[in-house]
């Protein structure tokens, strides 16, 4: 398969993915939502890397592994917080913050 | 046979991925995702990033969706409410999501690298193994390497903080 296929394919993820957030309330899912948007750049990633014929690309890939995952830990660490104080984990409903 | 395993793997990540969008039990999304991330991994053996698909089946699809699906079971995957906030956000954010699709297409389409029409590099059977990524990491790549351990640690202790049993007060 030509590198085209695969890139082609990472930016119709991004763009499932973005199209998630957008509709999206729950903050669970807008969490879900995300990863897809980071998988597609992994894979955008890993299909450069065989493109140039260099594996510094599958380690940035990694770096963007680790990334996210620390990201689902704060964010579900958040999800918790939020379930325990009682309030709607409903993202239009947690505008305490916007000025 | 490639290109068999390429549109198989492709339309699993494609279905993955519209499942978590349309799904409406976060449950049922949590395992859409799933499906995707194997699906992915796949991917990226067909790209000879063998190391690359372990950590993605291991770390991904292993224990950071298990993660998913403790929130989830602890927090109770509660239906959305149905009224829209938004007035034409359930036609606007599609239109969004094609838009940036056609522009990212655009841009790979137009950008005439020419080594997109090719299978890639000629690469020996030791691209992407645990030894080669290995040396990577450990040499070139130390500084970044040290880096994300010290935000995973950071993670760690934050999730801590944030999700902690505050005393009864």
């Amino acid at each position: 398969m030509n590198i085209e296929w695969y890139v082609v394919l990472s930016s119709l993820l991004f763009a499932v993915g973005a199209m998630g957030i957008l509709l999206r309330r729950s903050p669970i899912v807008i969490l879900l939502c995300l990863e897809l948007m980071l998988n597609a750049g992994n894979l955008a990633l890993v299909a450069f890397s065989k493109m140039v014929g260099n594996q510094q690309g599958q380690v940035f890939a990694l770096v963007v592994m680790v990334v996210a995952a620390c990201e689902v830990v704060v964010g579900l660490g958040l999800i918790v917080a939020i379930f325990r104080r009682r309030l709607p984990l409903n993202v239009d409903s947690l505008r305490e913050l916007r000025g | 046979m490639e290109a068999v395993l390429f549109f198989g793997a492709a339309l699993g990540a494609l279905g993955g991925a519209v499942g978590v969008v349309a799904l409406r039990s976060p449950f049922y999304g949590v395992l859409a995702l799933i499906v995707h991330l194997f699906s992915l991994a796949v991917l990226f053996l067909l790209l000879t990033a063998a190391f690359v698909a372990a950590a993605q089946v291991v770390v991904y699809a292993g224990a950071v969706m298990v993660l998913y699906v403790f929130v989830v079971a602890y927090v109770g995957g509660s239906e959305e409410p149905e009224l829209d906030p938004i007035p034409g956000q359930r036609f606007l954010a599609p239109l969004m999501g094609a838009a940036l699709f056609v522009e990212l297409s655009i841009a790979i389409l137009g950008s005439s690298l020419l080594a997109f029409e090719t299978h890639g590099a000629d690469v020996g059977p030791g691209f992407g193994n645990p030894a080669g990524i290995g040396k990577l990491l450990l040499e070139r790549f130390l500084l970044p390497f040290e880096a994300s351990s010290i935000l995973l640690l950071l993670a760690a202790v934050g999730a801590i903080v944030l999700a902690a049993r505050r005393e009864a007060r």
